[in-house]
């Protein structure tokens, strides 16, 4: 099979060196505007994006969490993306999407409940703009189309030109990876959103393996390439660049706000991680692949690029303080977490408990009240 | 108090109308619904009246059509999807049993799900294979489902405008060979998840639903003819079940026979026999009987009638209930 990876031109505003590169023949409009402060913020979010994952991964090694599906490599994919969402926007991530989750504003201790076992979702997806963690591959996308629809519905996709309004129009954003582009519900939510024109972006963190299984297996075009024949534009980014990422999603999400339609792109990254802490790389991949990939770590450049602008080492050590802290809190509030009470699922099944519900709730309590010690008479 | 005559799929028709005239944020999507009115013309006008952005004629892609509408129900809307026939929900599935049905639960109370997934259901039309399923006990076993099944045109009307109403998502099963029996529609509505005694009797017990109803009512009428009085339920709600009457009849006539058109095995009549004795052991004076679709995939149109329970077989089962 041929390696669609190396296929199709790779946009790309930073190197791995550190240096900034115009790309050549690009859509113009596709640029970062960002000063320094503002790629230091970045950075600033890349750094403590990792050290939520490394947090939570050794919270599992520990026994404190179940599982946990580490974003390591997929830093600049997930920072850059869910930095050029606006406020009014929404995503639909999958369940790694923990860099997008930060981006959003959501208490990172919030994203451990599921992965510890003791809630299935943790965050309220209209407060945040964030729905909850997708486990099933792909379905989330047919919501973001659905979600973009109503946008439409709402008035509020191509509205702020006609109107001399500004940050009024909303977009809505889908995360999925290379494996859910063989899914059903991903195509479909393609052929969808192409017909409505729905304001949505499709972003596929293209991470090279669908837990073992290769790219390869899933398509024989570049992903982005798959775009042109549902009917709209496919860009493909460096993922690890995370001021392409964020100028590129920028790009897309203005588009569809404007009412222009849907775009996928393909961030090519890798997931320099197991896929769950379940799982075990070395069975399916070289470590020589892997340490390739670490050359092109989404981190070190950007901290290569500070540096070489005059950033001062107050800044890092600075951050490495907030990135202990940050632990910190992620350790206390895991450790904390009670587990849930099973009788409180009967009244979440539905809007309003059923009676057969209600039922079920008291057989369940009525048992274990047996269990109870005899009060003295 | 006035009342007027309708069809079945008129008095859907009817439902639907008031609902979105009733809230803006009602919309009707899926395959047809929009230019055509539906295969079954149960969406006629709809989209004349209410435009395309109200009632969208979707691409044909049923999994599309129930994810969309997830994703709709963020926004505030209440979209009413139509799955085309029964046979087709299956690429649905998925985004029902786990979207949503769940991301209620999901969500600890946070999201609700106020979608209603219309399906014309059963057998009787002569169909070609995919067209005549029952697949209603895979949705009642579903927890964070509702599922409920009209009989007649007064039901049709008013059930259709509650499900719509209900922020938990309803399975509508519409009984598709009985959409052109005309029935009065009147000005009250039965509570959505009631059931209802349609009959009373004291020798034994029929319980059905949908399609099934019909068929019961005339094994009834049959049986008065031969000095056999049954008791008649449409149990209307079939997740949750509302078997409070039910067992009240039972109670009464030690008798119980369970009918529909589905299969036998796991079907809803197993969940009901299992409730009655666990309830009323001691005033059973017979085993509870069935009297369904066979165990075997929906038959060539050519043999259904063999294959769906009439009232012939309804009468058996009443026999040898009576005989034992």
């Amino acid at each position: 099979m041929s390696d669609p990876a190396v296929h199709a031109p790779v946009l790309q505003l930073l190197t791995p060196e550190g240096e900034r590169s115009a790309s050549a023949g690009q859509d113009p409009a596709i640029r970062f505007d960002g000063d320094d402060d503002t790629v230091r913020a970045l950075y600033r979010d890349l750094l403590l994006v990792r050290r939520i994952d490394t947090e939570a991964h050794a919270l599992q090694r520990h026994g404190e969490l179940g599982l946990w599906a580490p974003c390591l490599g997929q830093e600049a994919a997930q920072v850059g993306s869910g930095r050029a969402l606006s406020p009014q926007d929404f995503a639909f991530p999958t369940y790694r999407e923990h860099g997008v989750a930060w981006c959003r504003g959501i208490d990172p201790a919030r994203l451990l409940g599921l992965f510890r076992g003791v809630e299935l979702g943790g965050w309220d997806p209209a407060e945040t703009g964030f729905g909850l963690y997708s486990i099933v591959i792909g379905a989330q996308t047919l919501h973001a189309v659905g979600y973009g629809l109503g946008l439409t519905m709402d008035g509020v996709v191509g509205h702020d030109a006609a109107a001399g309004t500004e940050g009024t129009d909303a977009a809505v954003i889908a995360y999925f990876g290379d494996g859910a582009t063989s899914q059903g519900d991903v195509n479909e939510a393609f052929v969808w959103a192409a017909s409505f024109q729905a304001p949505v972006v499709f972003f596929c963190q293209n991470n090279q393996y669908a837990i073992s299984v290769p790219l390869e297996r899933q398509t024989r075009v570049p992903l982005a390439q798959r775009a042109q024949g549902f009917g709209f534009p496919g860009v493909r980014v460096d993922g690890n660049d995370v001021l392409a990422v964020q100028a590129v999603t920028e790009w897309a999400l203005d588009r569809a706000r404007s009412g222009q339609g849907p775009v996928l792109i393909e961030a090519v990254t890798f997931r320099m991680g197991a896929h769950t802490t379940s799982d075990d790389p070395s069975r399916y991949r070289e470590q020589a692949e892997t340490d390739e990939w670490k050359a092109k770590d989404p981190l070190l450049r950007v901290e290569r690029y500070l540096r070489s602008v005059g950033t001062d080492d107050a800044f890092f050590t600075d951050l490495d303080a907030d990135a202990e802290a940050l632990g910190e809190h992620l350790r206390s509030v895991c450790r904390a977490m009670p587990d849930p009470d099973l009788a409180a699922m009967f009244d979440v099944v539905h809007a309003e408990i059923t009676p057969e519900l209600a039922a079920q709730k008291a057989e369940l309590l009525a048992y274990r009240a047996g269990f109870e010690p005899e009060v003295a008479r | 108090m006035s009342t007027r005559t309708l069809s079945i799929a008129k008095a859907v028709n009817a439902g639907l109308r008031a609902a979105m005239e009733h809230d803006e944020k009602v919309l009707v999507m899926g395959e047809d619904v929009g230019r055509l009115g539906g295969v079954f013309r149960v969406t006629d006008g709809l989209q004349k009246d209410f435009g395309e952005h109200r009632v969208i004629d979707t691409p044909l892609g049923e999994s599309g059509i129930v994810g969309a509408a997830v994703g709709l129900t963020f926004r505030g809307y209440r979209p009413v999807v139509e799955i085309q026939f029964d046979g087709f929900v299956y690429p649905a599935y998925d985004q029902i049993v786990s979207q949503v049905a769940r991301l209620h639960a999901r969500s600890g109370g946070l999201v609700t799900m106020p979608v209603v997934i219309r399906i014309p259901f059963g057998g009787g039309i002569g169909a070609v294979e995919h067209h005549s399923e029952s697949p209603e006990a895979q949705f009642a076993l579903t927890a964070g489902l509702k599922v409920v099944s009209p009989s007649n045109a007064h039901d049709a009307f008013w059930m259709i405008q509650q499900a719509v109403a209900s922020d938990d998502p309803i399975v509508f099963m519409e009984p598709k060979r009985r959409y052109w029996e005309n029935g009065e529609v009147g000005d009250e509505p039965h509570p959505l998840h009631a059931s209802r005694v349609l009959r009373r009797g004291s020798h034994a017990t029929l319980v059905t639903y949908g399609p099934m109803v019909r068929t019961c009512l005339d094994a009834a009428q049959a049986a008065a003819a031969d000095g056999i009085q049954l008791d008649v339920i449409d149990l209307r709600t079939l997740s949750p079940l509302d078997l409070v009457p039910v067992l009240e009849s039972v109670r009464r006539t030690g008798r119980l026979v369970v009918v529909h058109e589905a299969a036998r095995t796991l079907g809803l009549a197993a969940e009901v026999a299992t409730r009655v004795q666990e309830e009323c052991f001691h005033s059973l004076e017979a085993p509870v009987l069935r009297v369904t679709g066979y165990d075997v995939p929906y038959p060539p149109s050519r043999v259904e009638e063999e294959y769906l329970p009439d009232l012939d077989r309804v009468l058996d089962a009443v026999d040898r209930s009576l005989a034992f």
